[in-house]
């Protein structure tokens, strides 16, 4: 039972985070200067090291976790429970993103253009959060609408190119991404996106009316697209288990060939795919500009494009895998501040743990070989 | 040069390959290992070669111990190998190909490719294999390929020779030719070890036989022994090679080609004009070296091959220029020749696999939503119905062994109601019980008065099965003849020439 479950996907998971913290740790304390310094006087008191490096690293994990779970240290209970609703907000439009390129990975698609899907979204839905002016009831669908369309037709482009003419999706969403970014910053510096007298590239701010309202009031960014991400993991998951179109995207994943000899039409799957991936990422540019940011400039896909990319492998494309996977990033993301401005420790930590997971999701037997499990054997039956 | 293997075992995992595994291999002998797909022939020789390291037992070479830690030890041992899947460089000549390792090189490290030429004219001399030094490999027909394989086995002073599968890819003709030279290298001295699952080849060329099953040796034959005796012995059970059928009553015309031109993905004109009726309750077996165009009239029949030229005719319909899954919704039932690659998704379980071409069609869909309490029906029924051996209907597909694996796709082809059966290569890979099960099933099918076309490689099976056989090569069908028509006349049809 216990070597079955190390056996499986979820406990690779598991272990490639577990490992990514314990680099982290490593890295947190030889760049520690307390540790150094205890260090060069090492074989009179080696106790003094390891006190160095338990202080190092038990004070930069412990940030990490006030930063993104819980703050005892706080005075009031808004403060304490503070961090783990900017952990949820950073993990609304990261879990979103996840769940598109989770869909193309399925589908056999390496869609590496969620921040250029990312970008059509928040674009479209920012333009109609801006200009439209209806009540709240019709403006917040309405513009949540244009987003997931905005992205939508984004990634169906990708797939029109590659059913029409083989590109590599690969290439064509990369390039797709500057695409996107540097229309933004063109965009924001016309009439069409800029704010009036204004020389930033900046736009007017969301009228109030196209906003996700805020779920514990003002005073927290979360807002209520937690909903929308919790119901987009639903629908993601119903799509690929329970109904024909899924099935469809996962045969295509699995086995182009045998997709098309059973008589699925693999040009049209494509688009549909890539129109469903930019739609979910799209609707994670809506909870930027729509819940968090209020107001587009050219940064609002923050790194959450390529963040998607690590949360969906680490998910196993699996939309509650990505779920768990898009909280830990949050997390992640909420925590990194506390840990630089309480213990110093820089930044980038979360960063090298972030690509850690990625290595270690990315080699399975690596993690394999740390932990010596064994690889799941193929059952032969004659 | 007496080779020797003596208490071999080879585990992968919980599977032992090969379990206390004993052969002797005399020089001036051809020794047969008979055995099924999985029986282990193929593990016991990659041993041999050194490929895979023994878990037990050990490799004698003249009554002394020796061990090989990769192909080249062997070779340089004395040991050739001829692959069933060729080792050669399409581009290269037949002299490149045969120096390729070891290239005989002149002062400052130059190509000696004269010398080269010289040693493969020697050989094919000696030999009479007919093989031109200076041919381009890629242009040179499969059976002469083969020949240039042996020769890369001589060239290195092979003593004991692996033949791995050879007359897979042969026509009667080449297979025959084959013999003939395993013969000529017996009697100069050599030792032949011939790997094979077929029974007639066997009795003609072998010297000694030793059958193996499940890891096993299980005993040994006489090349006299009846096919049937042999067969038993392979499969552990009584077996009956023939295909039970009654004569076939034909009904009408129900699919009509005419006039068909195919063209493969490299341009190629892959199908020639052809021209064929199949009549409902008739089985038609298309037999032909693979390779002749068989592929691509399939492809054509089902709707996946789009540069063509001419009309396909399903119960009057025209189905050029239809959709596959339109073709389906015709009543096509389609069993493709490579089933791992086309016909299933291995990652997928049974159930899954049994609705891959209807899961967007009634009952297996409504509106969009798949309906798995009725696939969970459904797969429960049809593993019951179709004997598929698993662990349930939840196993994925691709831990099935092949003859479970043709089983779901049969199962899943014709579980709905047909008007034409296209069955590729329906046995291809499977052991002698799975082939009598689809064997049935075809002729079921036949019998419910159902059109079905049979892509053939092996007389036998062409034979067989046929109703009516129309030999194809390159393209073009040589003829269409009764089944009952000499195996001399039908191999000299498979290679072009028209009765």
């Amino acid at each position: 039972m216990i070597g079955k479950f190390l056996r499986g996907n979820l406990a690779l998971s598991v272990l490639a985070v577990l490992v990514s913290f314990v680099v982290g740790g490593i890295l947190i304390a030889v760049s520690n200067p307390g540790v150094q310094q205890a260090g060069s006087y090492f074989f009179s008191r080696p106790t003094d090291e390891l006190n160095a490096i338990w202080n190092a690293v038990f004070g930069a994990y412990d940030a990490l976790f006030r930063g993104s779970i819980f703050n005892y240290q706080a005075s009031t209970p808004a403060g304490m429970i503070k961090p783990i609703t900017e952990t949820l907000a950073f993990a609304t439009p990261i879990t979103m993103a996840g769940l598109g390129m989770a869909v193309s990975f399925r589908s056999g698609l390496f869609n590496i253009g969620g921040t250029g899907q990312i970008v059509f979204g928040a674009m479209f839905a920012g333009w109609v959060g801006i200009n439209v002016d209806l009540p709240w009831a019709l403006h917040f669908p309405l513009a949540v609408l244009a987003g997931v369309l905005g992205g939508a037709f984004f990634g169906a482009i990708v797939g029109v190119l590659k059913a029409t003419t083989g590109a590599n999706e690969v290439i064509v969403t990369i390039m797709f991404n500057y695409i996107a970014s540097l229309l933004l910053q063109y965009l924001l510096k016309t009439p069409i996106l800029q704010a009036p007298h204004n020389i930033n590239p900046i736009s007017k701010p969301i009228l109030d009316s196209a906003k996700y309202p805020p779920v514990f009031g003002d005073q927290f960014r979360l807002h209520a697209g937690i909903f929308a991400m919790l119901l987009a993991v639903w629908l993601v998951w119903w799509l690929l288990n329970r109904s024909t179109l899924g099935f469809q995207f996962r045969a295509l994943g699995h086995n182009p060939s045998a997709a098309k000899v059973a008589g699925i039409n693999i040009g049209l799957t494509y688009i549909l795919v890539m129109a469903v991936a930019g739609g979910l990422a799209g609707l994670a540019g809506t909870s930027q500009i729509l819940g968090t940011e209020g107001q587009l400039t050219t940064g609002v896909a923050a790194s959450f494009g390529f963040d998607a990319i690590t949360v969906a492998l680490l998910g196993r494309n699996n939309p509650l895998g990505v779920l768990a996977a898009g909280i830990l990033f949050g997390g992640l993301r909420a925590g990194a501040g506390t840990m630089q401005a309480s213990q110093g420790v820089p930044i980038d930590i979360v960063l090298v743990v972030q690509s850690m997971i990625v290595l270690f999701i990315a080699a399975p037997p690596l993690v394999r070989w740390i932990f010596r499990i064994r690889a799941e054997r193929k059952e032969v039956t004659a | 040069m007496k080779l020797e293997l003596k208490g071999i075992t080879k585990r992968f995992g919980a599977l032992v390959a090969n379990d206390n595994v004993n052969l002797v291999v005399e020089p001036g002998q051809i020794h047969c290992l008979l055995g099924e797909n999985g029986a282990g022939k193929s593990t016991l020789m990659n041993v041999l070669y050194g490929l895979y390291q023994a878990d037990g037992g050990q490799i004698l070479i003249d009554d002394k111990p020796v061990k090989f830690s990769g192909p080249g030890e062997a070779m340089a041992a004395g040991i050739g190998m001829v692959h069933q899947h060729f080792m050669l460089i399409p581009v290269f000549t037949v002299a490149e190909n045969v120096v390729l390792g070891h290239e005989p090189t002149k002062a400052l490290g130059f190509l000696d490719l004269a010398a080269a030429r010289q040693k493969v004219r020697e050989i094919s001399d000696r030999f009479g294999f007919d093989v031109d030094p200076d041919a381009i490999v890629g242009d040179l027909p499969v059976g002469v390929q083969q020949r240039v394989e042996i020769i890369k086995a001589l060239i290195s002073d092979a003593q004991i020779l692996v033949f791995d599968e050879p007359t897979a890819v042969l026509t009667p003709q080449e297979t025959d030719e084959l013999m003939a030279i395993m013969k000529q290298l017996r009697d100069s001295g050599r030792g032949i070890v011939f790997i094979t699952h077929k029974l007639r080849e066997v009795r003609e060329a072998a010297d000694h036989i030793t059958v193996m099953r499940l890891g096993k040796v299980v005993g040994t034959a006489k090349p006299t022994d009846t096919a049937e005796e042999l067969a038993s012995l392979m499969v552990g059970r009584a077996v009956d090679l023939d295909v039970n059928k009654a004569a076939a009553k034909p009904g009408p015309v129900v699919l009509q080609i005419s006039d068909l031109s195919v063209w493969d993905h490299s341009g190629n004109k892959a199908v020639d004009n052809v021209s064929l009726q199949i009549h409902a309750g008739e089985i038609l077996v298309i037999a032909g070296v693979q390779g002749n165009g068989q592929t691509e009239l399939t492809e054509a029949i089902l709707g996946t091959q789009s540069k063509l030229h001419g009309s396909i005719r399903l119960a009057g319909e025209e189905l050029v220029g239809k959709s596959v899954k339109h073709r389906f919704d015709a009543g096509l039932g389609f069993v493709p020749e490579d089933r791992t690659e086309d016909g299933l998704v291995a990652d997928f379980t049974i159930s899954e696999n049994l609705m891959l071409n209807r899961s967007d069609r009634e009952p297996f869909a409504k509106r969009g939503v798949l309906q798995l309490k009725f696939l969970k029906d459904f797969a429960v029924e049809k593993i019951k119905q179709f004997d598929v051996r698993s662990q349930g209907i939840e196993s994925r597909a691709g831990q099935l062994s092949g003859g479970n694996q043709q089983k779901v796709v049969l199962a899943r082809e014709l579980s709905r109601n047909l008007s034409l059966l296209v069955a590729s290569q329906p046995t291809r890979g499977l052991d002698v019980g799975s082939i009598e099960f689809v064997h049935e099933q075809i002729v079921a099918t036949r019998d419910s008065g159902t059109p079905v076309l049979i892509v053939a490689t092996e007389l036998d099976e062409a034979t067989q099965l046929g109703d009516r056989i129309a030999v194809m090569y390159r393209g073009r069908i040589v003829g269409i003849v009764p089944p009952d028509t000499d195996r001399a006349v039908l191999g000299k049809m498979m290679a072009g020439i028209s009765a």
